[in-house]
């Protein structure tokens, strides 16, 4: 089980942490957003060019991972309130895990793809 | 007595005759093992402005209706037994005035968040267990008997830490009023956190570390979402939802 590997305040100081360096970073997004106008940030051209200014790839990565792990591990947190039960637990626990990974793996490679220019 | 104490008899009397105020208490009906559905009673009982909800509710059972099931014992909110419904809030049935209540329909249920027993009784062994789960006792090596001093002294400092946590009664309103134990059936819940913290800030113990691997768990303390309605229906003051952040702060590291 997840809390045996981790105890419970091991993954609320994350939860904690990933939200507070989360909000720092979107606000950089938000501010670069800002300055570029945000019609003009829709543009693929743009966009290709965003992800390839590699620090401003690197922010977009952070906030990728730090909301992925804190959303997935707020979900968790609210599923295991609703019901309770060994089996179901583990199930949400390893399934909001699983969910996690894959969509930070998705939003990585398509981070990766554009800065590389393979789109 | 009237020719030797005439003004103050008729003082008196006036002071106890029978007011014309009355309510209606509508009291919760319910056997799980019989009955489908709770139903509510209705009764017209008059009082004065010291009349509880307590005293009520006897008067029902005496002269109306004797099968009302209800818990009480002390009628003084030191025992913690007559804890239920009082119109939508978790109360002390001995601990609130009818008069207090501003109403002339006084609703009396069973407590939420615990198992119902018969009408206004509910069953308390969750909450005991998890109250005795944390150890609710000075845990240490040596005994007041075997040290020097045969006492360990404590200044008004370091009681001034727990004293609002030892006024616990068991009751369990706090338990009753929070959202928490409405949808998680094995949260922990206000009453043992508070306990907790009542003894780890105690000076004398020694089991901090054994009490937070308790509660630091999946359905621990971090379960509590600090709604502090645990803190509003205390009869006794204290303020559980305090002691709870009070301990997230052992288990962040910001508090020693």
């Amino acid at each position: 089980m997840m809390s045996s590997i981790m105890r419970e305040s091991h993954i609320m100081k994350i939860h904690y942490l990933t939200a507070l360096i989360a909000v720092a970073l979107v606000i950089v997004h938000i501010m670069v957003r800002v300055m570029q106008g945000f019609s003009d940030s829709l543009l693929f051209d743009n966009v290709i060019a965003n992800y390839q200014f590699i620090p401003y790839a690197i922010v977009l990565e952070a906030i990728l991972i730090l909301i992925s792990v804190h959303g997935f591990n707020g979900l968790r947190v609210i599923l295991l309130e609703v019901k309770q039960g060994r089996v179901y637990e583990n199930a949400v626990t390893y399934g909001c895990l699983a969910a996690m990974i894959v969509l930070i793996a998705y939003g990585s490679r398509t981070i990766i793809m554009a800065s590389m220019g393979m789109v | 007595m009237a020719a030797i104490f005439p003004v103050s008899s008729q003082e008196k009397y006036e002071k106890t005759k029978p007011s014309a105020k009355s309510i209606t208490l509508r009291i919760s009906k319910f056997n799980p093992g019989k009955d489908h559905a709770p139903t509510f009673l209705e009764f017209p009982v008059s009082y004065e402005k010291w009349t509880t909800v307590l005293d009520a509710i006897l008067e029902v059972k005496n002269y109306h209706d004797h099968s009302i099931g209800v818990r009480y014992s002390c009628r003084q909110a030191m025992c913690g037994s007559c804890g239920m419904i009082i119109n939508g809030k978790p109360k002390l049935a001995c601990f609130t005035k009818i008069s207090e209540l501003n109403s002339n329909v006084v609703t009396v249920e069973p407590m939420n968040n615990f198992p119902l027993i018969r009408d206004l009784v509910v069953g308390f062994e969750r909450m005991f267990s998890t109250h005795k789960r944390i150890k609710p006792y000075i845990v240490r090596e040596d005994s007041e008997i075997s040290s020097g001093t045969k006492e360990f002294l404590q200044s008004p400092e370091d009681v001034e830490k727990y004293i609002q946590f030892a006024g616990c009664i068991k009751c369990g309103l706090c338990n009753s009023a929070c959202p928490t134990m409405a949808t998680d059936s094995t949260f922990i819940g206000p009453q043992a956190l508070a306990q907790a913290y009542r003894y780890i800030a105690d000076n004398r113990d020694q089991g901090k570390d054994k009490r937070l691997r308790i509660i630091d768990e999946r359905h621990g303390i971090w379960g509590c979402h600090f709604a502090g309605s645990c803190s509003q229906v205390c009869p006794k003051g204290v303020d559980p939802a305090m002691g709870i952040q009070l301990l997230r702060g052992y288990l962040l590291g910001y508090r020693k």
